[in-house]
């Protein structure tokens, strides 16, 4: 039994069968993958694993609990915590306090009116926050605003926010797309440098074969809404079907 | 019956006023993407366009008249406006009694001049800035431009009657076989909901059939793509703001004679016609016209004493409560186009 | 102390300090002098400096922290204000039961509207809000004229039941026996000074308002809210669920607004629906911002600033102008009073909206920003390290 089971998932939109059939199961402690082209069904699919679209039919489970229709908060809340396109933070405010939030989201909640406290004397937390930004190299830089900070610091802090929380899943929606040869490469380190600290659970979801084969432990490639082989980078490299589906992909651009 | 008809007739000259400045509104909110809180202020700017052309025209030179006196047995002043001196009596005297519509002519100018200066001085540099940015500057332009006119015309309302010609009513009743006098209206109120018809009708012709119109329509469609291909969109823009601000200019100029101008008209009118273009649909044309005649009429009806004994108040609600219910269960407004703002 | 750094508790401090000394401050001119007339320090103007404070800090607490922009906050306002005529009218005329009704009634009645209105945000909410309150004010001059006397405005009459009267009850406002009105008038060579009740009263509860809000900036909930307005979205991935905390947010600057129209009526029992209109709710909106939203200080001077305005900049006339240019040839002197006669007096409004306009475009920081600026410019000298007699006001905490 997997973290994250994906059963017979299917879903429509008016005349396209978006997917169809998907069955996916994400093991704990590997990194896994999921490719295809363009039109593949990828995104999806991942809203469908983050509950903002509901699949026509099948399930999503996660530990045994259905994610369908959870709210974003509320998939959080459970274990998964999500990686952006875009490096996605709170510009306005330091890059301490956007560590502490979602400490504070991991102890008190989704709601919680502590209104009486101040944010210095939550120790513990801001222990916490301060161990995870030296752990990602950015202790020099507590007090600067986010939104002043590198690209490629704005995407260590955003990765700071989400393992602050200890996830059982990280979710990583195509975590390079649009970026620089040396952005990307740097972006592989750091998730690499992660996986090797700390016995985590990610999912992928990717267009670029590069980050997906420096990275992945296993991995399901899709093509036209259904999945069409499931195995290790290895085997998957050399397989016909998958290249049957880039090549053609290829030669259409 | 009749008395249906009549509430339908009684919303149509509000609800064309509150079609045209809510479609003033959605114009510069649709192109420009600017939340404009001044726009009541340009309504109220057009409607002492009224007041000032009907000013001028009556200026007058005194002379004595050595034929008459007055109480105290002096010889008496008789003021004559130049326009009678200059054109002759009658001439002179239904100019005068024109000035209303004649001010139409005079209030375009100065309000596409108006809106040229908003939208190059100010509002230009508030487009990338946010929505509450955009509320709170325009907000303090319209106390600064209601002051204005305070301070040279005074507070109180300013009557300015619409020509002779109109000054009745007509007796639909009448015309559509019911008793005498269940149905009347008066003349200036139909002459201001034709005017209106057939403002709202140019505007959409010239989006409809022109270039220019066509250009404009793509880029509140994809303003980005527009200005890719090479097209200044933003002179463009600004033409729209100008003919925005001459919409609303002459809705207040006809307006006068059905309300007499005073400094705050534009406030008044201004939040409902926010109302207006949410219900309508934020950057939908056709919804705001619609959403205007609709809550003009809801409202007419909503003040009959028959519904008012059903529902105390109502009157005073109804236009609220119908936007608040269109906000909550379907946020895009009647017309809106889906994944505007509807957040 | 008090849960805050020493920082705060400094800035504490000296907002007590002024809050305390304003009946003296606030009189800078003898009583004699020409000047006297910009002298602001008489009760019933103090008073509203501390109220309108009240009201501009709770509203900061929304939008300052959310950055959700209400145009409705003088509904809670009336609503205060009606709860706490009616206390007057049902009990006596002892404050306190009026002041916690107001608070308990605008809380429910902010839970209502707030719960309704920030299923939207942006303009949404904006409009939403506005809504909310244009209808409240109309139905206080309609229908709800049996609770809330509709034009004539909510008041008390010999008639009403005032249970708690007694024989020989106090018959006007009061705390315990202390009356509002009661005044203690000091004399010092041509100085004088009024220490009133009443403003101290409210002075009191402002400074218990302010502390609360601090407290509110520093602490995880501010956090929070200060997220909301950074990356709503972002918050919601985070695993925090934004609208209770809005809400929340909400609730609380809706009760300070009750707060402050239920001191209002305690001042003067009377309470109209003109406190709703839309236009009063734009005054806070334009308190806060001409402060500085966001920051501690800047509600509480942009309320005071637009106060003075209202009373002190509204009185000079044709006539005082002249005076002050007397000494100017006379055409000199006739050009200056019409060139300034649009902007003083009844057209004070227009100098405001002028000021308010600056604000937002050059300085979205408000007066507090303008303060900053100031400092830094006079730092950035090196023999100006001295600038002990800058005003304290100047000197205010930014939320970081």
């Amino acid at each position: 039994m997997g973290l994250l089971e994906v059963k017979d998932v299917g879903k429509r939109f008016g005349g396209l069968q978006a997917l169809s059939n998907v069955n996916l199961s994400v093991q704990e402690n590997t990194v896994h993958a999921i490719i295809g082209p363009n039109g593949a069904g990828k995104s999806t699919l991942l809203n469908c694993l983050i509950g903002k679209l509901i699949p026509d039919t099948g399930s999503v489970t996660f530990q045994g609990q259905s994610v369908l229709g959870k709210k974003p908060h509320e998939i959080n809340q459970l274990g998964i915590s999500r990686i952006f396109q875009t490096p996605e933070i709170f510009g306005d405010l330091t890059v301490l306090e956007n560590v502490l939030i979602p400490c504070f989201a991991k102890r008190d909640g989704s709601f919680r009116l502590h209104a009486f406290e101040t944010v210095e004397a939550e120790k513990d937390l801001n222990e916490k926050a301060l161990a995870m930004l030296e752990d990602v190299n950015m202790q020099d830089k507590l007090h600067m605003q986010a939104s002043s900070l590198s690209r490629g610091d704005k995407r260590r802090l955003e990765m700071a926010m989400s393992l602050v929380q200890d996830p059982k899943l990280l979710l990583l929606d195509e975590p390079t797309a649009g970026m620089a040869r040396a952005d990307t490469n740097s972006t592989i380190d750091l998730l690499k440098e992660i996986k090797e600290k700390r016995d985590i659970t990610m999912a992928i979801i990717e267009h670029d074969m590069h980050v997906v084969f420096s990275l992945a432990e296993r991995i399901t490639v899709l093509a036209q809404g259904t999945p069409l082989v499931e195995d290790t980078p290895d085997n998957i490299r050399d397989h016909p079907k998958v290249r049957e589906a880039y090549l053609g992909e290829t030669q259409q651009t | 019956m009749d008395v249906i008809l009549l509430q339908i007739l009684n919303g149509l000259d509000k609800g064309s006023a509150y079609a045209l400045i809510a479609l003033g509104l959605t114009l510069i909110f649709g192109t420009l993407g600017v939340v404009n809180f001044a726009h009541g202020a340009l309504f109220m700017i057009g409607a002492f366009c009224s007041v000032t052309v009907q000013r001028i025209l009556s200026l007058s030179f005194e002379t004595i008249d050595p034929t008459k006196v007055d109480f105290l047995g002096n010889p008496a002043t008789v003021k004559t406006p130049y326009v009678m001196e200059w054109f002759g009596e009658s001439t002179g005297a239904s100019i005068i009694d024109w000035s209303v519509p004649l001010a139409i002519l005079f209030s375009i100018p100065i309000m596409i001049t108006v809106g040229f200066i908003m939208e190059r001085g100010l509002i230009k540099h508030f487009y990338k800035r946010p929505h509450a940015d955009q509320i709170l500057v325009t907000f303090g332009l319209a106390i600064v431009l209601q002051e204005v006119i305070k301070a040279f015309y005074g507070a109180n309302p300013i009557p300015t009657p619409a020509p002779a010609a109109f000054t009745g009513s007509f007796d639909f009743g009448l015309l559509l076989g019911f008793a005498e006098n269940t149905i009347i209206y008066p003349y200036w109120r139909m002459v201001y909901f034709a005017f209106s018809l057939v403002v709202i009708g140019g505007v959409f012709s010239f989006l409809q059939f022109t270039t220019f119109g066509m250009v404009v329509r793509a880029g509140m469609a994809d303003r980005e793509t527009v200005g890719l291909l090479g097209i200044d969109i933003d002179k463009r823009f600004t033409f729209m703001f100008g003919l925005a601000a001459a919409v609303a200019g002459v809705a207040g100029v006809m307006y006068a004679p059905i309300n007499s101008p005073n400094y705050h008209m534009g406030m008044d009118f201004l939040v409902l016609s926010f109302v207006v273009v949410v219900v309508g649909g934020m950057g939908s044309l056709p919804g705001a016209v619609l959403a205007g005649f609709m809550l003009g009429i809801l409202e007419s009806f909503a003040s009959m004493n028959m519904i008012k004994n059903i529902i105390p108040g109502i009157d005073q609600i109804i236009i609220y409560l119908v936007a608040i219910l269109i906000l909550l269960t379907r946020p895009r407004g009647l017309m809106g186009r889906k994944g505007v703002m509807e957040e | 102390m008090l849960g805050l750094n020493q920082r705060d508790t400094k800035f504490l401090i000296i907002v007590i300090a002024l809050t305390v000394f304003t009946p003296i401050l606030l009189q800078p001119f003898p009583t004699d002098s020409g000047l006297a007339q910009f002298n602001a320090g008489y009760p019933d103007l103090m008073q509203r400096f501390a109220i309108f404070g009240i009201f501009a800090i709770g509203f900061n607490i929304l939008f300052g922290l959310t950055g959700y922009l209400s145009f409705g906050h003088a509904a809670f306002l009336g609503v205060g204000s009606y709860s706490t005529v009616w206390m007057f009218k049902l009990l006596n005329y002892n404050v306190l039961p009026g002041l916690v009704l107001a608070i308990i009634v605008s809380g429910l009645f902010a839970l209502l509207i707030g719960f309704v209105s920030l299923r939207r945000s942006g303009i949404y909410f904006s409009i939403l809000t506005l809504a909310f309150a244009q209808m409240s004010f109309n139905l206080a001059y309609s229908v709800l004229t049996p609770i809330t006397n509709g034009e004539t405005g909510l008041q008390v009459y010999n008639d009403d039941p005032q249970i708690l009267m007694g024989e020989n009850g106090i018959t006007t406002t009061h705390f315990f026996g202390f009356k509002m009105n009661s005044s203690w008038i000091m004399d010092l060579g041509p100085w004088q000074f009024t220490f009133n009740f009443g403003y101290y009263f409210c002075a009191v509860i402002a400074i218990l308002a302010f502390y609360l809000s601090l407290r509110i900036f520093r602490s995880p909930f501010g956090l929070m809210l200060r997220a909301v307005k950074s990356n709503q979205q972002r918050m919601n991935y985070t695993g925090v669920s934004s609208r209770p905390y809005t809400l929340a947010a909400f609730v609380i600057s809706g009760m300070y607004a009750g707060l402050a129209g239920g001191l209002l009526a305690s001042m003067d029992p009377l309470a109209g629906a003109e406190r709703m209109q839309w236009t009063a709710s734009g005054e806070v909106v334009l308190m806060t911002i001409l402060g500085g939203a966001g920051t501690m200080m800047g509600p509480v001077l942009g309320a005071g600033f637009i106060k003075y305005f209202e009373n002190i900049f509204s009185k000079i006339n044709d006539q005082v102008l002249h005076g002050w240019f007397a000494f100017l040839p006379d055409g000199l002197e006739n050009a200056l009073v019409w060139l300034l006669h649009p902007f003083v007096g009844k057209g004070w409004h227009l100098t405001l909206g002028l000021l308010f306009m600056l604000v937002v475009v050059f300085l979205p920081g408000g007066l507090v920003e303008l303060g900053q600026r100031i400092r830094n410019m006079f730092r950035k000298k090196p023999d100006a390290n001295d600038d002990s007699n800058h005003k304290p006001q100047q000197s205010p905490h930014v939320a970081e």
